[in-house]
């Protein structure tokens, strides 16, 4: 059969999406190709972020014009990524599991879409407004209130030990991205429990169990690919999380966290944050190394979403087939 | 069974019972520590942005730290809709080849690569932007590479909706199409893209609510600037609602944080008005 004009545009319209993806990889290594060749693999493990002196003349290294001084480290910013994203994952599992559980099981049924629709309205609040919310209202509560509160009661450990902390740092910028990642973490576990087939539960109410103990030791169990799927998924958000993380974290450049209130920067903060720096460089070396930022997260969101998408597709299937 | 078992089982049973007691308060205590913030942002955001409304507001443009939000408004609205005129054909046709006849390797490929493209964040899809357009075409900040952005992000939720609103219209319809000698196009246009509407125009309203409430890759596409847009595509740089959020809470003046609170309202209304809508509509639906 011969395809028709039309098929052929709607073709074309859809190889764009993947065109994108590969289009974006593609830029960006080309563009940061100096960088990588420059910075090596000290990229990864430096802990100094120096423009160098962008004033005087720049010099040749390793065959590349660069300003004198000038070294690319983002260790610092890997840390402060995974970190962030650490923490607020341990406070957004548990608290996604109650939820979940709430809302497919506890909650009165006539009540579960507006219960629902509250935690959807989570995700779909923009990540600036967090922001805003975390410098007005987060920040100096965790400065005269919840810092504190953790040094009196844990202070023994270096790690809750605080000075007089400003508020902006590590454990503000991981609050805030616990409250984005729940309702993703949640609407993925929410969706698998309520596929759960009846006569599943009822062989574990034949048993004697209770509504709670069916939930949690009969349904969880039964989803608990959903949920390791919906972790990544979660965590897939937090990595790339720009806005909110970059108004509360503090803005860290050379230093690493000690404390959970230290500043930190994570690497989507820190492009962000350094666009106006990075374009006084004349080399264009600092452009081509935030490049080379992006071009990691691009690899590590990449890897990160595909693994969840994996996981969390073969189980549909699953599913299906049980029914 | 004797009577001393049934003995020995009651204590057990008080013991379970605590434990589903205290598991159930666990578990709204969950569900309150996330209402609890959301209640609390909406909250601020509705009581110090209401407070900072006045005509000013939609009549001057910002300067400096203060005066109105008119060119943040308009370059909002000219970013979102040139946004939606990019990216709903190419969402929308994308969409229906997936539906329609995307059962391939190819279908798939494109169906996975599009979950994937969501989640790739933000500022990397405006750093590629910013090398390509920015630098590489010389644009300078401006609409049109904040517009292209913005489609980037909104291509594949388009592509996803329209896929699934073409997809629950039934098979017979189809049939019934081909059988009387229509063509591709007449089938798709004529008789599945009337009862699939409302499902496509509610995945452009979300995608709008999305463009609405993005920052970070405008922050490095389309600049920002004091002035109302004087309909320059390129070479011109815009404003925007949500750059005087970032922007204007870190300034140590009241006039700008009352800025910043206005702003934050008429986007966060724009965005919650537009979610619970199209909700609204997908839940009758289904």
């Amino acid at each position: 059969m011969r395809t028709s004009p039309f098929r052929i545009g709607l073709i074309v319209l859809a190889a764009i999406i993947p065109g994108m993806l590969i289009a974006v990889v593609l830029f960006l290594a080309l563009y940061s190709w100096p960088a990588i060749q420059f910075n090596g693999v000290g990229f990864l493990g430096g802990q100094t972020w120096n423009l160098g002196n962008l004033y005087a003349d720049p010099v040749t290294i390793r065959g590349m014009q660069v300003p004198i001084g000038a070294q690319y480290g983002i260790l610092v910013f890997i840390v402060g990524t995974l970190a962030t994203s650490a923490i607020a994952l341990l406070i957004a599992v548990p608290v996604s599991l109650g939820v979940s559980i709430f809302l497919a099981e506890g909650a009165p049924p006539h009540l579960r879409p507006t219960l629902s629709l509250i935690v959807e309205l989570l995700a779909v609040v923009p990540s600036v407004v967090y922001g805003l919310w975390g410098v007005a209202v987060l920040v100096p509560l965790i400065a005269h209130y919840i810092a504190p509160a953790l040094n009196t009661l844990l202070g023994f450990i270096p790690f809750f030990a605080g000075g007089s902390p400003t508020g902006f740092g590590l454990l503000s910028s991981s609050l805030v991205l616990t409250l984005m990642v729940v309702p993703i973490i949640t609407a993925t576990i929410y969706s698998a429990l309520l596929q759960v087939p009846r006569p599943d539960k009822e062989a574990a109410y034949a048993l004697g169990a209770m509504k709670f103990e069916v939930a949690v030791r009969a349904m969880l169990p039964m989803v608990r690919g959903s949920i390791v799927g919906a972790i990544i998924l979660g965590l897939g958000r937090a990595l790339g999380e720009t806005m909110a993380v970059l108004m509360v974290s503090g803005g860290a450049i050379n230093y690493l966290p000690d404390t959970i209130t230290s500043p930190i920067s994570t690497m989507a903060s820190f492009i962000v944050s350094q666009l106006d720096s990075a374009e006084q460089d004349p080399t264009g070396m600092a452009v081509r190394s935030l490049a080379e930022i992006a071009l990691v997260l691009f690899i590590i969101t990449i890897i990160v979403n595909v693994a969840a998408r994996l996981i969390t597709r073969g189980l549909h299937v699953g599913l299906a087939s049980r029914a | 069974m004797s009577v001393s078992q049934a003995a020995l089982e009651f204590p057990l049973l008080r013991g379970r019972r605590i434990r589903t007691r205290i598991g159930w308060v666990l578990s709204v205590f969950a569900f309150a520590l996330v209402a609890a913030p959301l209640a609390d942002i909406l909250l601020l955001v509705f009581a110090r942005g209401v407070s900072a409304i006045s005509p000013n507001l939609f009549l001057l443009p910002t300067n400096g730290i203060s005066g109105g939000l008119l060119n943040a408004i308009v370059g909002t609205f000219v970013l979102s809709i040139g946004a939606l005129i990019i990216g709903v054909p190419i969402g929308v046709g994308g969409g229906i080849y997936l539906s329609e006849f995307g059962t391939g390797p190819f279908g798939n490929a494109v169906r996975f690569l599009s979950d994937v493209l969501t989640g790739i964040p933000s500022i990397v899809l405006g750093y590629f932007s910013y090398i390509t357009l920015i630098i590489g075409l010389g644009w300078q900040f401006s609409a049109l590479a904040g517009a292209i952005t913005l489609a980037m992000m909104v291509v594949p939720y388009m592509a996803r909706l329209t896929e699934l609103s073409f997809r629950q219209v039934p098979l017979s319809l189809r049939e019934a199409g081909y059988a009387l000698g229509a063509t591709d196009r007449k089938v798709i246009f004529s008789i599945i893209l009337p009862p699939a509407l409302p499902g496509v125009l509610t995945g452009a309203l979300l995608a709008l609510a999305i463009s609405v409430g993005e920052t970070a890759p405008l922050i490095y596409t389309a600049g920002w600037s004091n002035y109302v847009w004087n309909g320059k595509l390129t070479h011109e740089p815009i404003g925007y609602l949500t750059y005087v959020i970032w922007s204007f809470i870190n300034q140590p003046f009241e006039s700008a944080h009352a800025l910043a609170f206005a702003a934050a309202f008429l986007v966060v209304l724009v965005v919650l008005v537009i979610n619970v809508t199209a909700r609204a509509v997908l839940f009758s639906r289904s």
